[in-house]
């Protein structure tokens, strides 16, 4: 059972941002649900896959963001209440979809969320999905707090609703992935049935043909309901004000930055000279209640993340509305005022703030302040990102980099995102160069594959996991196989989406719903789009060098298939394979002539020093009993025993 | 003797460690404590991409009736709660002010720069003699070990959680670790968590 159910309307609850988002639309009786997982949006469609059953919903991992949009407009149109959650750059994916989408409108209600990643704490880029809004023209909410991320997704369906268009919501890392209290509301009782009309007139939106044409027409009606959506921004609740009527500075921000603003204000104690205009509506903005809030005051700080998104609507309003509501001076991002990259936080505002106000504020006694930061920068080490131990990503990539240097013209690994990014790194062995989009390693490396016309020697290989095959990858692919590039492909596959939480993908035999599903074979794909495919276990580090030497060799496009189970995944945690030991007899340490090659270069974390012995040793707490270290080691001083046997 | 209310409205505890250490559900339990207790809470956690052998926090702001920013402003923790050794003097940097309690455990996770020898990790009575220098309060317990002990490391969490509660500047105490332990772990494993949560409580207490 599920907390989101299990309580009751009237119960405060201590909810995950994302579990306050999936609430709202339990409450608001949604009966589809269909994503792609990415961090931080993933635990929405978690969240209601755990209750599916109880609430009587559908809820399906896409096999990408355009298709989980599809997914959830086809629902709509047969007049089904749908959520579509995804992270920042799945709008992208979705995008073309969604435009036109945008232009035919919906029927039940349809709410996008996006959870974007100011900061990029778990991303590539720190995209931002608030300007989609405005550029597919569709209402835009923004949550300022954990109650509201439910509230407003409930108020979302029916908004999609009034309006017959998609309603998108926007959250960040820090209220997706934050947790606060949350009051619930009733559960909404309907089962609706799935009908889909379209025998009436061409032209009517509700009974004909679902499309975006007659375009003039239906953009014209599309910003119709634009303007009904800004009328009904001017009356919502969601936008509110704190502060004095008459203020020395007014802030104006939204959606996390609200929770910073409010701390700021508060620690600087200027509750009686600033005032803050907290957005739940950002697009359109509200004309009318913004000019009443800028008339208060002439001077304006804008706190949001990440580009000026705010900043440029309320400009142009203030330009437009100047002789109404007399000059203004902004701070904001195109001043500097506010940095226009990166996440923002409580300190951030302060300083802000004390720099408009002329203040000064000490958040730490200098003195203090510089020793304790001298001791944390010199006193201890820094802790680089690594994989994790047993991850079978370390394996990979050392047989991967060890065919690239024998084959020595200088190679290349075109990578994407995943925990597999990390090959960029020294834990991967710096053997990935470029690292973009999703299936964009296949796209760049089929690509070098066809340079040598114009003298390209070096190998390209791609890497991809195995969700970001069927998401993005299969297109690039066909596109390498049809124009003869020389390419090889090399799927990490670890049985799941790993990297956001074990997701399932259409290659595993499960659904989200936990229910069974026929699962697609890579290697039967990759065979029938006409490449050559070889599979290994990673942890057979001579078995997979061996195959993967005919990738840089061999004409046309070559697929190998590295499978074996993520280290952290449910069914493998915890349990050790192998109990591994040191030979203190025979580790010779400095003395070998291996350059420590355990500790040095593989550097797996279950691995350490010992600087008393200067000797190798495994630490029993981290080590996760994969065994490949056994191998690595030249002296063969690192045994491995079968977990059980003595 | 616990205490019987907030050190400050909000009262702010960070939790660190390393990715892989339970640091989001040693956050996620400590919070069910408080809420269950009837006070308001804001979680603010780094998981995902980040917690990859990299050093993780979760900052939990306590307070009696409303919702705070998830992330502390700079130099205002209360508490720190420290799974590894050397990340209490990261958040120190930070958070830190000279009237902090830091509460770490005494079992150090090599970064790999150290492993490979091109980083030094200072020795322990160095590390208590930095956090000396730049906290109120030090407590340095064994939580890994006596983890061990019971059988598994990753028990390290509820025995800091429970040295946490043992230090008594908390309004909670073993009747709400009760009360919430069921949604975090399965019934099979209540006993040793209530065993390693009173082992904490005790070494704190004492």
């Amino acid at each position: 059972m599920s907390k989101l159910i299990e309580k009751k309307a009237g119960d405060r609850v201590l909810l995950m941002g994302n579990e306050a988002i999936a609430r709202g639309a339990l409450e608001a009786g949604v009966n589809v649900a269909a994503g792609y997982p990415g961090t931080p949006s993933s635990e929405i469609i978690e969240n209601l896959s755990r209750v599916a059953t109880a609430r009587n919903l559908y809820v399906e991992w896409s096999v990408n963001e355009k298709v989980s949009l599809e997914t959830a407009a086809a629902a709509s149109f047969a007049r089904l209440r749908a959520i579509c959650p995804m992270k920042q750059n799945g709008v992208n994916v979705a995008s073309d979809f969604l435009l036109h989408l945008a232009g035919s409108g919906v029927r039940g209600g349809l709410v996008l969320v996006s959870c974007d990643d100011p900061g990029a704490l778990s991303s590539i880029n720190e995209g931002e999905s608030r300007h989609f809004a405005r550029l597919m023209e569709l209402p835009l909410l923004e949550p300022g707090d954990f109650q509201e991320a439910k509230d407003m997704t409930r108020w979302a369906f029916e908004l999609s609703e009034e309006l017959k268009c998609v309603v998108m919501l926007r959250s960040v890392t820090r209220m997706s992935h934050a947790s606060g209290d949350v009051v619930f509301g009733e559960l909404l009782e309907r089962s609706p049935k799935a009908y889909f009309q379209f025998d009436g007139f061409f032209l009517d939106t509700n009974t004909g043909p679902v499309m975006s044409a007659p375009v003039l027409y239906r953009h014209g009606l599309q910003q119709t309901k634009v303007a009904r959506a800004r009328a009904i921004f001017e009356e919502s609740l969601f936008n509110t004000y704190e502060g004095p009527v008459a203020p020395e500075l007014l802030i104006v921000t939204s959606s996390a930055c609200t929770l910073y603003s409010r701390e700021a204000i508060r620690l600087l104690g200027l509750g009686e000279k600033v005032g803050m205009l907290k957005l739940g509506t950002t697009w359109p903005i509200p004309s009318n209640l913004l000019k009443k809030h800028l008339s208060s005051t002439d001077r304006i700080l804008i706190v949001e993340e990440v580009l000026p998104f705010l900043e440029e609507q309320i400009k142009i309003l203030a330009a437009e509305s100047v002789h109404e509501i007399g000059p203004k001076t902004f701070y904001a991002k195109n001043d500097g005022t506010i940095p226009m990259n990166g996440e923002l936080n409580p300190d951030i505002v302060t300083n802000a703030l004390v720099k408009v106000m002329g203040l000064s504020y000490t958040p730490m006694p200098p003195e203090y302040e510089r020793g304790v930061q001298r001791m944390a920068n010199v006193g201890i080490p820094q802790r680089e990102q690594t994989f994790c131990p047993g991850c079978p990503h370390r394996a990979s990539f050392w047989s991967i980099h060890r065919i690239i240097q024998l084959d020595n013209r200088k190679g290349f690994v075109c990578g994407d995102i995943g925990c597999y990014s990390m090959a960029l790194l020294p834990c991967g062995f710096s053997t990935a160069k470029t690292c973009h989009a999703m299936g964009s390693g296949m796209g760049l490396a089929g690509a070098f594959g066809k340079l040598d016309r114009f003298g390209m020697e070096q190998p390209a290989l791609a890497v991809c996991g195995d969700s970001t095959f069927f998401h993005a990858v299969m297109p690039a692919l066909v596109n390498a196989v049809h124009h003869r590039s020389k390419v090889g492909l090399i799927v990490l596959d670890n049985s799941g989406t790993a990297m956001t939480g074990f997701q399932s993908h259409p290659g595993l035999p499960v659904d989200a719903m936990g229910g069974e599903a026929p699962p697609l074979d890579i290697a039967a794909i990759c065979r029938a789009i006409g490449a050559t495919v070889t599979i290994s276990d990673p942890f057979d580090l001579a078995g997979t060098q061996a195959a993967l030497g005919r990738l840089l060799e061999e004409d046309g496009v070559k697929v190998h298939i590295l499978r074996q189970i993520c280290a952290l995944s449910p069914e493998k945690k915890g349990k050790k394979k192998f109990s591994m030991q040191v030979d203190e007899s025979r580790c010779l340490g400095e003395e070998c002539g291996c350059n420590r090659l355990c500790t040095r270069i593989f550097r797996c974390p279950g691995l350490i020093w010992d600087e008393g012995k200067k000797k190798s040793r495994i630490d029993e707490v981290i080590c996760a009993g994969c065994g490949v270290c056994a191998e690595i080691c030249p002296a063969a001083a690192i045994v491995r025993m079968e977990e059980g046997v003595q | 003797m616990n205490a019987t209310k907030l050190l400050e409205d909000p009262c702010n505890i960070i939790i660190t460690g390393v990715g892989g250490q339970g640091n989001v559900m040693a956050s996620r339990l400590l919070s069910n404590m408080l809420s269950v207790k009837g006070y308001r809470i804001t979680i603010g956690e780094t998981f995902g991409a980040s917690q990859r052998g990299g050093a993780v926090m979760s900052h939990i702001r306590v307070s009696e009736n409303q919702t705070w920013s998830p992330q502390i402003p700079k130099g205002k923790a209360h508490i720190v709660v420290s799974l590894e050794p050397i990340e209490a003097i990261r958040i120190l940097a930070l958070y830190g002010n000279t009237n902090v309690t830091v509460l770490a455990n005494s079992r150090p996770i090599a970064p790999v720069g150290v492993i490979a020898g091109e980083l030094n990790y200072p020795p322990m009575e160095e590390i208590r003699k930095m956090l000396e220098q730049y906290a109120a309060r030090v407590m340095i317990v064994d939580a890994t070990e006596e983890a061990l002990k019971l059988g598994n490391p990753i028990l390290g969490n509820i025995i800091m959680i429970g040295a946490t509660i043992g230090l008594g500047l908390l309004p909670v105490g073993v009747d709400e670790f009760r009360a919430v332990i069921p949604e975090f772990v399965p019934a099979k494993f209540m006993e040793v968590n209530l065993e390693a949560f009173e082992i904490g409580r005790r070494m704190a207490a004492a």
